[in-house]
């Protein structure tokens, strides 16, 4: 690396201007998935920024030691092992959003953001750097998760926390709540609302259109 | 020592430590933590008994449903073709669902009657009986675990019955893998709320009970056996319409229930 990378842009920079989800797209399967409630979007972001620091870590002190053949391999053995880890711990402390979460915890393994981080910056970089790489990307992927768990709950469900905001018509209160906020695609829609505040907000990171459309062609 | 790092021998090395090193960390933290999380299952399988019992809200704590389990629920261990209770085997203890896999302690079931498609049946299962509080040993609900193919997985569940063995006192599956939204609706507490008052058995003592179709007609005879289907999960519906039927069939708890009935001194 011509530049050397100082530490508080590698743990800052992820957040907002080189955010995982809204700038790299990855990540979203789950961002979709378990932002229905702002608990289990607290719980699988810390479960991810622990993998993709650990896993980080890890890899980026036996990186010199890595044949390049079985490089993703390797990754791929540490972060799979730090998964069960984490979850073997979820089923044991936090039984309930262990059963909440079911397979998406599992699916960590194959978050991209985890084997992206591994393998564009772990790979190169020296191991306290790439701890604070991961505890970085994964801070980027939880202030989405947590601002997409907060909508959602919020106006899906008409609480914060399970604990209740706005007093939803099933419950006697005035608040109809909007039941697409509850299904995974609403998330979709959330994160393209996200992305182009962030890209209005930090021009730069508006990509040039691929192509130039035709006018259209009228005909007399 | 980097010009050889990409060498056959150095690949196989270095492959072979990581293995090691990442099996010993995933097994040792397995095996370290596995007490915790059977307890963890346990506590969540008395939570939903008592919770379909009708006794026990989500709000209890571990010690609360500990403590409420032990003084108000009697675990039996029944012999299923017999109907008999038996005594030998401890119901604290023993695992139905593990015996439902062993070949020496159960049986297969034949195609045309495994309308549940559980494959085999237990031969001794658990059942759990809810006594009155004031120490007579009466029952107030019986909660038979009843387990059924879905959509996708199998269901595993409890059904409470009042003591005139008839009456739904609650329905609620504490295992599933069905369909978030759709088939997973069978968690909905508004949809649990539906069986409580329904009656499982007709005249002849034969399961009747039917999930139906764009709502149960109110005027309609059968109400009382039928319970509206989930919205867009016809084959989950179906396949709890399915295991109930087989559960409370002759090949389920049919002797076991026809036993009690015949009790003179009451269940």
């Amino acid at each position: 690396m011509s530049k050397q990378a100082n530490a508080k842009e590698v743990l800052f920079d992820p957040v907002f201007n080189n955010n995982p989800i809204t700038l790299q797209i990855l990540g979203i399967c789950s961002a979709l998935a378990v932002t229905g409630k702002l608990n289990t979007a607290l719980v699988m972001s810390i479960a991810l920024t622990l993998v993709t620091a650990f896993s980080n870590l890890f890899i980026s002190l036996i990186r010199k030691q890595v044949p390049s053949s079985i490089r993703m391999i390797v990754q791929m053995v540490i972060i799979a092992s730090l998964v069960i880890v984490v979850d073997q711990i979820l089923r044991a402390y936090a039984f309930s959003l262990a059963k909440q979460l079911s397979v998406y915890v599992g699916l960590i393994i194959t978050n991209c953001i985890v084997m992206g981080r591994a393998e564009a910056f772990a790979m190169q970089n020296p191991p306290g750097l790439s701890f604070l790489d991961g505890i970085g990307n994964g801070l980027g992927y939880s202030a989405l998760l947590l601002s997409l768990g907060f909508v959602r709950e919020l106006f899906g469900s008409g609480k914060l926390f399970g604990h209740e905001i706005l007093p939803v018509v099933n419950d006697g209160g005035w608040y109809v709540p909007n039941g697409l906020l509850l299904l995974p695609p609403s998330a979709f829609f959330l994160i393209g609302l996200f992305i182009w505040a962030l890209r209005t907000w930090k021009k730069k990171q508006q990509e040039p259109a691929p192509f130039k459309l035709a006018p259209q062609v009228k005909e007399d | 020592m980097s010009s050889n790092k990409e060498s056959t021998a150095r690949t196989l090395i270095v492959a072979f430590a990581v293995s090691l090193v990442a099996a010993i960390f995933v097994a040792g933290s397995a095996i370290y933590l596995k007490p915790v999380q059977e307890q963890n299952r346990l506590l969540d399988k008395q939570r939903s008994i008592l919770a379909i019992a009708g006794i026990g809200g989500p709000d209890l704590s571990g010690a609360q449903v500990r403590d409420l389990f032990a003084r108000r629920i009697k675990a039996q261990v029944v012999d299923l073709s017999t109907g008999e209770v038996d005594d030998q085997l401890d119901a604290a203890t023993f695992d139905a669902l593990k015996a439902a896999k062993d070949p020496k302690t159960s049986a297969v079931v034949p195609g045309n009657e495994d309308i549940a498609l559980i494959k085999r049946r237990e031969q001794y299962t658990t059942v759990y009986r809810l006594e009155k509080d004031d120490g007579s040993g009466q029952l107030e609900a019986l909660i038979l675990p009843v387990r059924g193919y879905g959509l996708w997985s199998t269901l595993y569940g409890f059904l409470a019955l009042k003591p005139d063995l008839n009456t739904v006192v609650g329905l609620g599956f504490y295992q599933h893998g069905e369909t978030p939204g759709l088939g997973g609706e069978v968690d909905n507490p508004k949809w649990k709320a539906l069986w409580p008052g329904k009656t499982l058995f007709d005249a002849e003592g034969k399961p009747n009970i039917a999930i139906v179709k764009g709502g149960v007609q109110a005027g309609d005879a059968d109400a009382g056996h039928e319970v509206d289907a989930l919205a867009g999960a016809t084959l989950t519906s179906k396949g709890v319409n399915h295991l109930l039927t087989y559960w409370l069939g002759q090949q389920g708890f049919g002797p076991y229930l026809d036993k009690l009935r015949q009790r003179p001194d009451g269940v």
